[in-house]
């Protein structure tokens, strides 16, 4: 396995961005989490509260409780007869702290990334290493680099230049596509920035259609950082981890 | 560039320490106390990234009256109710009498850095210019909701009573013993309301009668419910332990 490490060869801004990156985003997943546990279901549209219907209610925390909500006042004269309850029992709420660590994270995630980005595109190293050639799109490429990592090939699954075809699938999308929407979807939760920028409610078809876009979001990053600390100890965690730590 | 004298220099260095001793003295304070808090820390960094760099008074969506929609009442739903465990000994009985009175000796006092303090009752609210929006509610657990507001701009309340020009903050009192405040340019914001009527009726109990404010570009729970008296200041007030911001969150709910 040490020839998949001498082949890692990270210079030290990339090491300095994936650790960043790393801590912010495990605290992000694990703070986004417990704000999830407060109101665990996710709407389409604008609305979305304990007195209407859900896209999806998840099983993480016992805060829905619709039987016990008392209703004391009708608003029958409006077209869709809303209705107000009172909840009259505590809920689980660590959102005081969680929302704050949340976004704090979510400023070192965001810096940190900028200066990869930026140092990646100004040394090409974006375009040389992590974007996906034509020729290695071909169906016949695409089934060999599945087909070696179906049978734990991962060194003749390696191109000459570095990263294998679907390593550099999973990292540009999740740079280029997931990352952007966790980020707009974000901001769309925001009432400053929608009232600054109402367009990204339209982008998104409103507030709880952007929360329910950035749980998905937060999903197909969980199965990434699952899939790539897997990859990480079946190509040498050790040596992996170095090569990220140290360089060498 | 590179005529920069050791002068111009040296009277920096003394600003910013100059103005990092009154930030410390706390009687100059004019940004939210961090307390020595790394989430009190991050929360001032989103405060003034937001002012610098989003235009201010944008306005807040407004919606249809058929999207108004279903609206749970959370936090403070009776302060006259003396088995929940908001119930003040102080403002409990006081608002169980304005109930009897159906809130005709109630007064809103609005007083501090102003030219003219007074107290207003709530026909001489009702009196002044309205404003009714249709807006969304959104709450930090992670729901929202849609409903009608009718109330006086805060703007217009401010300037009735007459803000000295060194006011920068408008600090909210209610009977649910909550306190919290907003800075200027949110209380100047057009969409800042007290607001009296909900869905076209008076303001229901459970949602803050007869008085509360609409904070459209925060967070649900920048806006108080149960109003019974505005301060305004020239300096941060925390307030105490009634201080929102001392029970763990975030002074700026924008985000």
């Amino acid at each position: 396995m040490s020839h998949v490490a001498a082949l890692l060869s990270h210079p030290s801004w990339v090491r300095i961005c994936h650790w960043l990156v790393a801590v912010s985003y495990l605290t992000l997943a694990v703070s986004g989490f417990l704000i999830l546990m407060v109101h665990p279901r996710l709407y389409i549209g604008e609305i979305g509260n304990d007195l209407t219907p859900a896209l999806l209610t998840l099983p993480i925390s016992n805060n829905h409780r619709p039987g016990e909500l008392q209703q004391p006042l009708v608003f029958s004269e409006l077209p869709g007869k809303p209705v107000s309850a009172e909840r009259n029992y505590p809920i689980f709420n660590k959102n005081g702290w969680a929302r704050s660590l949340h976004f704090l994270a979510a400023w070192v995630f965001v810096v940190a990334g900028a200066v990869y980005l930026a140092i990646g595109i100004a040394t090409r190293h974006i375009v040389r290493d992590l974007l996906p050639r034509i020729r290695e799109l071909a169906p016949s490429a695409v089934w060999q680099d599945v087909n070696n990592h179906l049978r734990s090939n991962f060194a003749s699954s390696r191109a000459r230049s570095g990263y294998n075809l679907l390593q550099k699938l999973a990292y540009t999308s999740v740079l280029f596509i997931v990352l952007p929407v966790m980020i707009a979807t974000g901001l769309t939760m925001s009432p400053a920035m929608t009232s600054a920028f109402p367009v990204l409610l339209d982008l998104f078809g409103g507030y709880q259609s952007a929360r329910t876009v950035h749980f998905f979001g937060f999903a197909a990053l969980v199965l990434f950082f699952i899939v790539h600390v897997a990859m990480v100890i079946a190509t040498g965690f050790r040596e992996q981890l170095r090569g990220m730590t140290w360089g060498t | 560039m590179n005529t920069r004298s050791p002068m111009s220099r040296r009277a920096f260095v003394m600003g910013m320490a100059t103005s990092a001793g009154l930030a410390l003295t706390g009687c100059t304070q004019t940004d939210p106390p961090t307390y020595g808090n790394v989430l009190r820390m991050g929360d001032l960094l989103t405060y003034k990234a937001h002012r610098l760099l989003l235009p201010s008074h944008s306005l807040a969506r407004e919606y249809d009256y058929r999207d108004i929609s279903s609206v749970p009442a959370i936090g403070t739903t009776n302060p006259a109710d003396p088995n929940k465990s908001w119930f003040n000994e102080e403002y409990g009985p006081e608002y169980d009498r304005l109930l009897t009175s159906r809130f005709s000796d109630w007064r809103l006092i609005v007083e501090g850095s102003v030219t003219h303090p007074r107290a207003f009752a709530l026909p001489e609210l009702q009196r002044m210019a309205s404003r009714t929006q249709i807006t969304r509610h959104t709450c930090e657990e992670g729901w929202s909701a849609i409903a009608q507001w009718t109330g006086v701009p805060l703007r217009s309340v401010l300037q009735a009573v007459g803000t000295r020009p060194t006011a920068r903050f408008v600090q909210f009192h209610a009977y649910d013993s909550y306190a919290d405040g907003i800075d200027m340019l949110d209380a100047l914001h057009p969409q800042t309301i007290l607001a009296y009527g909900m869905n076209g009726r008076d303001l229901p109990i459970s949602h803050g009668a007869p008085l509360r404010a609409r904070v459209e570009t925060q967070l649900g729970y920048k806006s108080l419910k149960f109003l019974r008296r505005i301060v305004v200041t020239d300096h941060f007030d925390d307030m105490g332990k009634r201080g929102l911001i001392q029970t763990g969150w975030s002074w700026y709910a924008g985000i």
